[in-house]
């Protein structure tokens, strides 16, 4: 799983969950591919993330370097930057870990980097 | 639009994963069909849901190198099966084992693509997570369409569009009025007969 899809996953569908947004990160496994950088892509997608969620994960995984808690104005520009956000959305992977949810502790087990949401009937709103 | 190369995948994989088959294949044909539409929209995140062998998702990756592929599956091993699938053909693809949608934030995806469980059946057959979940579909084989069709306007991104395979039993027309509620147009993009089965894709847009 990499930290673009932690991005946008929630526990929201839990029995009595209001936003289930953030889920925290427990990383057992991370592993680091090279994916080909494509400038066009990460400036295009950065405004579609919460970059605030984006920071603090990368950072409780150890992979937070250089990242900035803020995002300038036209970072566009900044190539360095660019290469960071790459890096950090399409190169790093929790292949082994799981995650929690902020609000009921709920936890989903991550597996060969394929994240468990599974609910049972039971637990669904 | 290229066919993915499939034959890393072991036969005995097929006793637990639905085979690509004709519907799979005309589902990407309607997207070959619809290619200049969906090249003039970039979008920035593809969603097929419930993915199973992963050879939909991974020819639009193929197709759309700068679009960002996810796929979900309630069966695990389907999952597996998408990602080495994707991976065999220089695709990066996402993949999470859930149900149709339900654990991602609103409005992210630009293209929902669903090729659903359409066998009409007992109700009692489906919702599993098994074989049978790829295509026992309950009451008109909609059972597990209709709650995604439910979800659609909360997943689709503002824009968005979403492609639905059926066949002739599952009421095309109920659909459209169903996504009509919601503020959505239909057009059927393909259609085709498949032995006794009348295939066809819907594109479901604003």
């Amino acid at each position: 799983m990499k930290l673009i899809t932690h991005n946008m996953l929630t526990s929201k569908c839990l029995k009595g969950v209001m936003t289930g947004y953030p889920l925290a990160i427990n990383a057992t496994d991370i592993k680091v591919t090279e994916v080909d950088f494509n400038p066009e892509f990460i400036t295009r997608v950065i405004p579609k993330l919460d970059w605030e969620v984006l920071w603090a994960a990368a950072n409780s995984i150890g992979h937070g370097e250089g990242l900035p808690k803020t995002l300038e104005p036209k970072f566009e520009e900044d190539e360095d930057l660019l290469k960071k956000v790459h890096k950090v959305l399409l190169e790093v992977e929790i292949e082994e870990g799981n995650l929690t949810c902020p609000e009921s502790g709920r936890q989903f087990p991550i597996s060969k980097g394929i994240p468990n949401m599974l609910l049972t009937e039971a637990e669904v709103q | 639009m290229e066919t993915p190369y499939q034959n890393h995948i072991d036969k005995a994989d097929y006793d637990h994963v639905y085979e690509p088959a004709e519907d799979s294949f005309l589902l990407i044909d309607a997207l070959e069909k619809d290619l200049e539409y969906l090249k003039n929209k970039n979008p920035t995140f593809c969603l097929e849901v419930g993915s199973g062998s992963g050879v939909v998702i991974t020819a639009f990756g193929m197709a759309f190198p700068e679009t960002f592929c996810m796929s979900t599956d309630v069966n695990f091993k389907a999952c597996v099966m998408s990602k080495q699938t994707a991976a065999h053909n220089k695709v990066n693809l996402e993949t999470c084992n859930m149900d149709l949608a339900g654990s991602f934030t609103d409005n992210v995806f630009d293209v929902i693509i669903f090729n659903p469980p359409y066998v009409v059946t007992d109700s009692e057959e489906c919702g599993g997570s098994d074989i049978t979940a790829s295509w026992a579909g309950g009451v008109k084989g909609r059972e597990i369409t209709d709650r995604l069709l439910n979800m659609i306007p909360k997943k689709l991104a503002n824009n968005g569009v979403f492609y639905l395979l059926l066949i002739e039993e599952n009421i095309p027309d109920e659909v459209v009025q169903i996504m009509s509620n919601y503020g959505y147009k239909s057009e059927t993009v393909i259609r085709r007969k498949v032995r006794n089965e009348q295939q066809l894709v819907l594109k479901i847009f604003k």
